[in-house]
């Protein structure tokens, strides 16, 4: 969940980059326009007519309102605006520039614009990034389309479309590659911790531990990792905002000092061009006064003449503040000129400033003499006091005079304070030369040819200030003039304090005089603005950058402190499920240890029970062995769990009856409950297979816990009822085929005629209506099956509130239940989990006052064909006597004679059944050649009874048989019953539950008499054994002679040895004994050595008859020799009766012998024979 | 008359200890193909007492030398044989005897082969009183009365 804001913070870094490229292009072609701008303003004036100083001053203009209103455009970036910019045609060509420029605003508004959308981090996505950009793009078109109106220079606006276009394109491709790489990043990242989740559940708990450490170091590297990233990313952004900001303070200032230049340039070129005017007037002027005064005779001018002219022209010297001219005069000629003019040449007083601003040119001294003097005689009105002055005697003017001369130049003085106006001035002097001098004169001719000086006295201060009021941005910009004809000393002409000296900019100044050098120094008068707009989106940057950072800051802090969290918790899991195991086989172990000196315990007072106690002990005695009988089986229970608890409890898989294990659950129950008077029956479905492979052991004990939980809570009435079916069987309720469960299922609780017992129950089929495996339809293993058991009783139930936790170890409904009825509670949670080992479910249903169903599903294998168990051998002998006979039931309640008549259907009897004895009296007719009446204890009544029995004895001539009467009665029942048995009405009384033993028991004694019994048996026995060889090995004589006795008595023929050696010889094949029987201790030789001899013997022989060594017929009948060796020993127990068949016996009777168990053992042979 | 003698001796005979329901058992075997088949057991069963106990005797005489595996397999055969014919304080002894062999008490095994030995002459005395009777019972021309216990 970090990799999430980690992405966006990737993209909004990505954004960020391609809005500062893209400002960065804005500002190249900004800095390109302002390059092309001194270039414009030559092809103006190349095309216009119009003067230099217009042209700059236009420029100048034009550049200042460019910036102010391309703000404007910022603002409102409205092409429509720039239509309606009325203009003279001499800005066409501004205009569009200032469109293009304009069209770049509009392209940074769509930057703009896509900006937001790139910082909207929540629903961000290539294709909405693609959107926006495109949505930019499309705007940039729109502009363009509303900006080619001029057509002209459409071309060049393509191009710089296509750049722009090309560029975004690129951005875009840039930003889908860097999405792609963080999402391939995340996907790895996010991916690597889940598998390592997987991994870690499936391992071991110690295992685990070892990994989560891992994992652990690792999470914290990732966190780490993140850290860092998002360090650098905060790095990043505070760069950035940094670099933003250094680059457009950088921009403004270079802008700024770019400004500066030009107006300098602007104002320096403006100065020059009107001193130039002036200067060329001046020239033009000195021009006129050697025409007019010096080339005509009379001269043409004189001071009036030149005032007037001069004054009238003053709008041509916009900077001049006066003129004058002075005539060459050679001192030879002073006097002739003096008296000419009728004043004497005056000397220009310069040793006190002050003195020279007031006095009038009368009262200046006369000149000194000199070699020549240069008295003014015209002079314009605004200097007509300097009429008469020589301007040889001042020192700067007579420097001017001389180098003008030379040079047949104009010639500029330094600056110094003029005579009156007391402002900084420059005086330029032009040369007046006699007419016919010629072009490429020399310094000597021109001296020579000289006649006179024009000379204009040009007032810097007001000059400058008339000047520089003329330009624009004049409050904004401080300007100094400054004459550097002299290098080590400036000398400031123009100029304030005023302004930012750290910046300026100088631009030389040319008065078209190439000897003095002037300077102009610009400068602005405010210092630097604080720059906003560099710091206002950088330092949005800035606080975005540290928002952002701080937010996933708080997001890995929590992803840390959850991660870290997390990782506890799974310890603590760890731990706590390595205390259950351990807890577990602590039980586990604790009650083994505890059942083992418990056996003593229970055996030591079983032992003292034997001996001679009075009744007070023999009580105490009883009791302490009660208590210790209820201890071991709670610690067994306690045992179960925790080896379930702890996974070392395994099932067997082995084949067994399970209609067997039925009745011996409810022959071991019945005792305690015919004392409750409750009717135990059993029932198993039909498609039951006889054998089922599993743990018959567990199974049982389900069974036995679930019958006792019943058997406990129901009181003195009712039934308790087991059922087995398929769990298919169930699975389709409306195609069932077996009566029994239709019966069931298809009645709730609210009839109560079709219950065994008569009483309600409660509807089974809800309580399987919760398996989750039940109906589903996984892998139909065909060697599996699903038994589905069904425990039913009428018993006091199940609070409805304690329903929830009565699978829960040592819970029971209430506490008052085990005061009331004893028990634990861990017996339903065993079963419970028992359950779940053989992969099935268990579930109840239970109304309190009515009873509780208990059901359980249970997958067996299913055994093979030809498996049979031991055990129920002595049965099937049973079974085929009774095969093929037939039985009526005489039952009014349905299921009850269902059970009734499967527990006959497994002795091979077919089975009819009749409500009622009236009905029976009906049906019985029909029934011919019936063996047996088996008649339940409630519908018995003496009349009908007499008419069945005089019915059916009545045909006693017909059959050969007459039918024996059974009465079906519980233990409650069974004293009138016994009554009449003795009575004769009935043959014999079945006591219920049914079981199979019992049954065949009862069956045996009524069908075959008492009488008939002995010799049937016997005669059983004898067939069996009659005229069969049968070696009999004892060293004990009387042993041996009972034995031999006890054999012959049943026909057979008896060979006695009395040692294992002499048995060896006579078994030695080929030789004519049918069976053996051999005691087990005997000296030299017992009776396991001499089998195992035996066994060797007849195996090497075997082995030759296989291998046709020898003829089979040589040894007579047998292709395989393998003669029934049959152990008698005193002892039963069970590991000499495993000894006895891993020495290769096939059995053993006890001794002394006893007919019945001879016959069983025996039997088992010669049945085949 | 004799008769009734007959059960009630045979019954105090089970009453006492004597006998249990192996003898019962043999008795069962006794018919008409083999009519001495009760006496015949039981003399061979104290023939074969006699030589055990004997036996066992002289290997319990022989002072700080006892070969108690002899006395035990003896004794062992003596168990399995009364044990068949039904003799149940015979056996009962032998069982005791056993045990005192296998623990090697000379003292116990020395005095339950006395008692054996008493005992076993008891037994051979009631039985041939019984046999007396049953031959009474044949020569007066009875049948020897089946007795339930």
């Amino acid at each position: 969940m970090a990799k999430k804001p980690l992405f966006f913070f990737l993209i909004l870094c990505g954004s960020m980059v391609i809005v500062v490229l893209l400002m960065f292009s804005r500002f190249g072609r900004s800095k390109e326009e302002t390059g092309s701008c001194n270039g414009e303003a030559r092809v103006l004036y190349k095309h216009q007519n119009v003067t230099r100083s217009e042209i700059h001053a236009l420029v100048s203009l034009f550049s200042d309102s460019d910036q102010v209103t391309s703000f404007e455009c910022r603002k409102e970036s409205s092409p429509g605006m720039w239509a309606s910019y009325g203009i003279t045609c001499a800005l066409n060509m501004r205009l569009e520039k200032h469109e293009t420029t304009e069209s770049f605003h509009g392209r940074r508004v769509a930057a703009q614009c896509f900006i937001p959308d790139g910082e909207l981090p929540l629903d961000l996505n290539p294709s909405d990034l693609s959107h926006s950009i495109s949505s930019a793009a499309h705007m940039c078109d729109n502009l363009e389309q509303s900006l080619e109106q001029p057509k002209e220079h459409k071309n060049v606006e393509e191009g710089l479309d296509w750049d722009l276009l090309s560029y975004l394109r690129n951005t875009w491709w840039c930003l889908i590659l860097g999405i792609l790489v963080c999402h391939r990043i995340f996907v790895f990242h996010s991916k690597t911790p889940r598998e390592r989740q997987e991994k870690v559940y499936l391992q071991e708990p110690l295992a685990q531990k070892k990994q989560q450490q891992c994992s652990q170091t690792n999470s914290r590297g990732a966190g780490k990792w993140r850290k860092n990233i998002l360090l650098l990313g905060v790095i990043a952004g505070v760069s950035l905002s940094v670099w933003w900001f250094w680059d457009t303070n950088e921009e403004i200032i270079l802008k700024r000092r770019e400004t500066l230049e030009n107006m300098c340039d602007e104002r320096a070129r403006v100065l020059q061009d009107q001193f130039n005017v002036s200067l060329n007037h001046v020239h033009a002027l000195s021009i006129l006064v050697s025409t007019f005064h010096h080339g005509k005779t009379p001269s043409a001018i004189d001071q009036k003449t030149f005032g007037e002219y001069t004054e009238r022209t003053n709008f041509e010297r916009p900077l001049t503040s006066g003129v004058a001219y002075a005539l060459k005069v050679p001192h030879l000629k002073r006097e002739q000129f003096e008296k000419e003019h009728g004043w004497t040449i005056k000397k220009m007083e310069t040793e006190d400033q002050t003195l020279v601003q007031d006095c009038v040119p009368e009262n200046f001294d006369p000149a000194p003499i000199q070699d020549e003097y240069a008295p003014v005689i015209f002079a314009q009105e605004t200097v007509s006091h300097i009429v008469s002055v020589d301007m040889m005697s001042g020192e700067e003017d007579r420097e001017n005079i001389l180098r003008a001369r030379a040079s047949g130049k104009g010639v500029l003085t330094s600056p110094f304070k003029l005579l009156k106006s007391n402002h900084l001035g420059v005086v330029l002097t032009f040369a007046v030369y006699d007419a016919n001098l010629p072009l490429d004169a020399t310094e000597e001719q021109r001296i020579e040819a000289t006649i006179g000086y024009l000379g204009a006295s040009y007032d810097m201060p007001s000059l400058v200030e008339k000047l520089l009021h003329q330009l624009a941005s004049k409050q904004t910009i401080a300007v100094d003039v400054y004459d550097t004809t002299n290098a080590s000393g400036l000398i400031k002409m123009y100029g304030s304090d005023i302004g930012d000296i750290s910046e300026q900019h100088i631009s030389s100044l040319d008065f078209g005089d190439p000897s003095r050098k002037h300077e102009m120094h610009c400068r602005f008068k405010h210092k630097l603005p604080i720059p906003w707009t560099a710091i206002i989106p950088s330092g949005l940057v800035l606080v975005i950058t540290f928002l952002v950072g701080y937010i996933f800051n708080e997001a890995l802090t929590r992803i840390a402190t959850v991660e870290e969290d997390c990782q506890k918790m799974r310890e603590l899991k760890a731990r706590a499920e390595a205390a259950d195991v351990a807890k577990s086989q602590f039980l586990a172990t604790v009650s083994h240890e505890i059942r083992t000196p418990m056996n003593g315990v229970l055996g030591m007072l079983k032992l003292l029970m034997d001996t001679d106690l009075d009744v007070k002990q023999m009580d105490y005695a009883q009791t302490a062995h009660g208590s210790g009988k209820d201890l071991i089986s709670l610690i067994n229970e306690v045992l179960d769990q925790a080896k379930i608890e702890s996974g070392r409890l395994e099932l067997e898989n082995v084949p067994f009856d399970m209609r067997f294990v039925l009745d011996n659950v409810s022959s071991l129950l019945s005792g305690k409950a015919n004392e409750k008077g409750i009717e135990l029956a059993v029932y198993v479905s039909r498609q039951v297979p006889d054998i089922v492979v599993g743990d018959s052991c567990r199974f049982r004990q389900i069974i036995t816990n679930l019958v006792g939980n019943s058997i406990k809570f129901t009181q003195d009435k009712g039934h308790i009822f087991i059922s087995v079916h398929l769990a298919d069987e169930v699975k389709e309720p409306l195609n069932i085929e077996d009566a029994v469960l239709k019966q069931r299922l298809a009645l709730g609780c609210s009839e109560p005629g079709e219950t065994v017992s008569g009483f309600p129950a409660v509807n089974a089929l809800r309580s399987w209506s919760h398996f989750k495996t039940f109906y589903s339809n996984e892998s139909h293993n065909s060697d599996k099956i699903k038994l589905l058991v069904t425990v039913e009783d009428t018993g006091v139930g199940i609070p409805v509130d304690a329903q929830g936790r009565i699978f829960t170890p040592f819970m029971q409904a209430d506490s008052s239940t085990s005061r009331t009825y004893g028990g634990t509670g861990i017996g339903l949670s065993i079963s419970k989990r028992l359950v779940e080992l053989m992969q099935g479910e268990m579930g109840f249903v239970s109304e309190p006052g009515i009873g509780s169903t208990f059901s359980f599903t249970g997958v067996f294998g299913k055994a093979e064909a030809n498996s049979s168990i031991a055990k129920l051998e002595r049965f099937d002998l049973a079974i085929q006597e009774f095969k093929g006979l037939r039985a009526l039931v005489i039952d009014n309640r349905n299921i009850r004679a269902e059970v009734t008549s499967y527990h006959l259907r497994r002795l091979g009897i077919s089975v009819d059944i009749a409500s009622s004895l009236r009905m029976a009296c009906t049906s019985v007719s029909k029934l011919g050649n019936l063996a047996m009446v088996l008649i339940e204890n409630d519908v018995w009544n003496k009349k009908d009874f007499a008419v069945l029995d005089e019915l059916l004895t009545g045909s006693k001539e017909t059959s050969a048989r007459v039918p024996k009467f059974l009465l079906l009665a519980t233990s409650a029942t069974l004293v009138e019953s016994s009554e009449m048995k003795s009575s004769g009405l009935i043959d014999e009384v079945v006591i219920k539950p049914l079981r199979m033993s019992v049954l065949i028991c009862c069956l045996q004694e009524t069908l075959v008499n008492g009488k008939k019994r002995q010799p049937r048996k016997r005669r059983n026995l004898g067939r069996l054994i009659r005229e069969k060889q049968i070696l009999v090995v004892d060293d004990n004589l009387v042993n041996r002679r009972v034995a031999e006795g006890a054999l012959k008595k049943y026909g057979a023929i008896v060979t006695c040895v009395e040692s294992g050696k002499a048995a060896l010889a006579m078994l030695k094949p080929p030789h004519n004994f049918d069976a053996c029987f051999m005691d087990l201790q005997m000296p030299e030789m017992d009776g396991f050595e001499a089998t195992r001899r035996i066994r060797d013997l007849e195996r090497r022989i075997n082995k030759k008859i296989a291998s046709g060594e020898v003829s089979a017929e040589m040894f007579s009948k047998f292709n395989s020799w393998h003669v029934p060796i049959l152990a008698m020993t005193a002892d039963v127990i069970q590991a000499t009766n495993e000894e006895c068949m891993k020495c290769g016996m096939d059995g053993y009777v006890s001794k002394p012998f006893e007919e019945e168990v001879l016959y069983t053992a025996v039997a088992r042979f010669f049945e085949s024979c | 008359m004799e008769k009734r003698q007959f059960r009630d001796y045979t019954i105090s005979l089970y009453h006492q200890g004597f006998l249990d329901d192996q003898f019962t058992e043999l008795k069962k075997l006794q018919d008409e193909c083999s009519p001495d088949f009760v006496a015949e057991v039981v003399s061979l069963f104290f023939e074969d007492c006699e030589k055990l106990i004997s036996n066992m005797a002289r290997a319990l005489d022989q002072t700080g030398n006892v070969d108690y595996k002899l006395v035990g397999s003896s004794v062992h055969q003596l168990k399995g044989s009364s044990s068949s014919v039904g003799a149940k304080r015979v056996k009962g002894l032998c069982v005791t005897l056993k045990e005192c062999c296998d623990s090697q008490n000379y003292e116990g095994c020395v005095r339950c082969l006395q008692q054996v030995d008493i005992e076993y002459k008891s037994l051979k005395g009631k039985l041939q009183d019984l046999f007396n009777l049953e031959q009474q019972i044949v020569q007066a021309g009875g049948r020897i009365p089946q007795v339930d216990i």
